[in-house]
């Protein structure tokens, strides 16, 4: 198996070994980007030299004989909302193009310490809007699965570095399903840990109330271990909530037997594509196999959910959003008499076409005469959807549901249509609605052989149970192990079905090169569908 | 609620967006099928339900307001589109319109 495959535990482990050093790591890793980012797109920048740099300190640390630390050597991928000193970061906008931070969020200083290499900012939907990252105001990035359809979004990039092998993990944000959804539709693993369990310091806002920032990830294990690290209060986010640390790898038991598993009749009505309702129903029968006991349970606002994500998440967009204004940072219009001329020039010219409908939706449903009938009216929805929750958690230890209605779609499909773009986050709002912690793990292929992932939702700070249930599932099927078969770099053409990929992720589990660069590609050349 | 023309203009003037004369028409049947959408809400009764702004209760944070290093005005000024001296220059704010 190449270096690049490894998942974060595993080249955590040769590294700490002295099997492999953190500048092998990383250059291997580089290589494998320059090799196929040109036909996934997946990075908005690498941030080579810095990297290469980093490994070799850390390569002299551990010579010194200091002990490794819990992500040492792992090349990490940071969605471009995330703040690094030093590294362009642009919310895949033009109004920030050329925007280098004079600081690191908090998530990139802790991953840092824990010894992670930062390698790139991945590309997204312009300041996370978007459920498919082609609303980027650079480029769309391609699903590694079929470089014909959408990655998801909007963590889009860093779901597709993952699932190409040129991240070992990233970090994505979650405001209505962003780094979930992603997830489902290359799957890989995505989690969005409770509201105010991870810092938002230096993750650049969209939706306040809504955004978590959370991990993507090759399997469940490094899901829980990247948690652990970026996990715990920071004084410099108020929301931020102050708790004891938690080791998340210690939680992973493979048992499931006598958990209470709720299943939402609501989430498997109309709309879901067949693929996705066939693969979902098998991993529920997976899990009742193992032990874990399925019960019927019911949200009775579900069908409000999306609404209420609707209105809240852009008043809460237009506000923040205040701050593009050509001053202090971004994008300036030249030649403009006045600083009002100014202002509205520069978020003309900067935003793109889905962030200014929501910088306008946000403003009218804020706006005076219709604050009480659109904004406060969804906040009370929110409490409602939030009591659902809390009603079926008494009954259960989690929910499961399909992550997406559907496997990941053509480019253009929904491009013309933001109500039925919007339908992407059909299941997923509610968990940052009520902000409850949620994760998307692969348990099948649905249409074309496009993956398709499982949600499973917890109660507030219960991520232990939620990675639980994901790793023991995980243990008992393999399809987290498949990978996508990328066909020549810059081909644009479609990457190899799922069935063939399947049968090529088994053999080459543990047996050295099966899996390798040359030899998928070749590979992916016989089925192309 | 049907979003027209004027209300494009009025909220483009509020959010400080300009938009072209052809665009105007989208924007406001855009606005005007996510807004008729959302008023799905009003199917509820929420008389008694009280708003949630948060999705964990915290409230009021406060620290000790001692002096500590912050950032230096130098790195604060070095994305600034213009400057002069430590300040952030911009076109002229009286007289606009």
């Amino acid at each position: 198996m190449r270096l690049y495959e490894l998942t974060a535990h595993e080249l955590k482990e040769k590294i700490e070994r002295r099997e492999v050093g953190v500048e092998q790591a990383v250059r291997a890793l580089l290589d494998r980007i320059a090799e196929v980012d040109e036909a996934v797109r997946a990075y908005v920048t690498v941030a080579r030299e810095q990297a290469l740099a980093k490994a070799r300190a850390a390569d002299e640390r551990l010579a010194r004989g200091e002990p490794a630390r819990p992500l040492e050597g792992v090349p990490v991928a940071i969605k471009d909302n995330m703040c690094t000193r030093g590294v362009e970061t642009t919310c895949s906008s033009k109004i920030l193009k050329g925007f280098v931070p004079p600081y690191d969020a908090t998530v990139v200083e802790l991953l840092e310490r824990a010894g992670a290499i930062i390698v790139g900012k991945t590309n997204m939907d312009e300041f996370a809007m978007g459920s498919s990252t082609e609303n980027s105001g650079f480029f769309p990035t391609r699903n590694p699965w079929d470089l014909g359809r959408v990655p998801g979004g909007s963590s889009g990039g860093s779901a597709a570095a993952v699932a190409s092998d040129e991240a070992v993990a990233a970090l994505g944000s979650d405001t209505g399903g962003s780094v979930r959804q992603p997830a489902a539709l290359c799957g890989v693993v995505g989690l969005k840990p409770t509201y105010g369990l991870v810092s938002r310091y230096g993750l650049v806002a969209f939706a306040s109330s809504l955004d978590q920032i959370g991990p993507i990830t090759k399997d469940v294990r490094d899901g829980a271990l990247v948690l652990g690290v970026i996990a715990g209060h920071d004084p410099r986010d108020s929301t931020s909530v102050p708790r004891k640390r938690c080791d998340y790898l210690k939680g992973l038991v493979p048992d499931v037997r006598g958990m209470r598993i709720g299943v939402p009749k609501e989430y498997f009505g109309e709309g879901m594509a067949p693929g996705v309702r066939a693969a979902v129903g098998a991993a529920l029968k997976t899990l009742q196999d193992m032990g874990a006991i399925l019960a019927d349970v019911s949200l009775p606002h579900s069908e409000y959910a999306l609404a209420t994500y609707y209105i809240v998440a852009p008043a809460e967009a237009s506000s923040n959003l205040a701050r593009y204004d050509g001053v202090r940072y971004g994008y300036r219009a030249p030649g403009c008499p006045d600083s009002v001329t100014m202002m509205t020039q520069t978020r003309s010219e900067g935003f793109g076409a889905e962030v200014k409908r929501r910088i306008m939706l946000g403003t009218y449903t804020l706006s005076a005469g219709y604050y009480e009938a659109y904004y406060l009216k969804a906040l009370k929805v929110r409490t409602l959807i939030t009591r659902d929750f809390d009603r079926a958690f008494e009954k259960c230890d989690c929910l499961v549901s399909p992550t997406s209605p559907t496997v990941a779609f053509r480019f253009g499909e929904k491009m013309d249509d933001p109500l039925a773009m919007y339908l992407s986050d059909i299941y997923t709002v509610t968990a940052n609605l009520a902000g409850i912690p949620a994760v998307s793990i692969p348990c099948g292929f649905g249409e074309d052989g496009m993956p398709v992932g499982l949600q499973i939702l917890g109660k507030h700070y219960d991520e232990a149970t939620v990675l639980r249930v994901a790793y023991a599932f995980e243990q008992a099927t393999d399809f987290h192990k498949a990978k996508p078969v990328l066909r020549d770099a810059g081909a644009g053409g479609a990457a190899m079905g799922g069935a063939a990929a399947r049968g090529a992720a088994a053999s080459g589990d543990g047996s050295g090169e099966a899996g390798g660069g040359p030899t998928r590609k070749a590979a992916g050349g016989e089925a192309d569908a | 609620m049907k979003i027209t023309i004027a209300d494009v203009d009025h909220v483009a003037m509020l959010a400080r967006l300009r938009f072209d004369e052809d665009q105007k028409a989208g924007m406001a049947e855009q606005l005007s099928r996510i807004v008729e959408y959302v008023e799905k809400l009003n199917e509820l009764d929420t008389g008694d339900v009280s708003p949630m702004a948060h999705a964990v209760p915290l409230r009021n944070v406060l620290r000790d307001d001692e002096v500590r290093p912050s950032l230096d005005p130098e790195e604060a000024l070095r994305n600034a589109p213009d400057r002069e001296g430590d300040f952030f220059r911009v076109p002229r704010i009286l007289e606009s319109e």
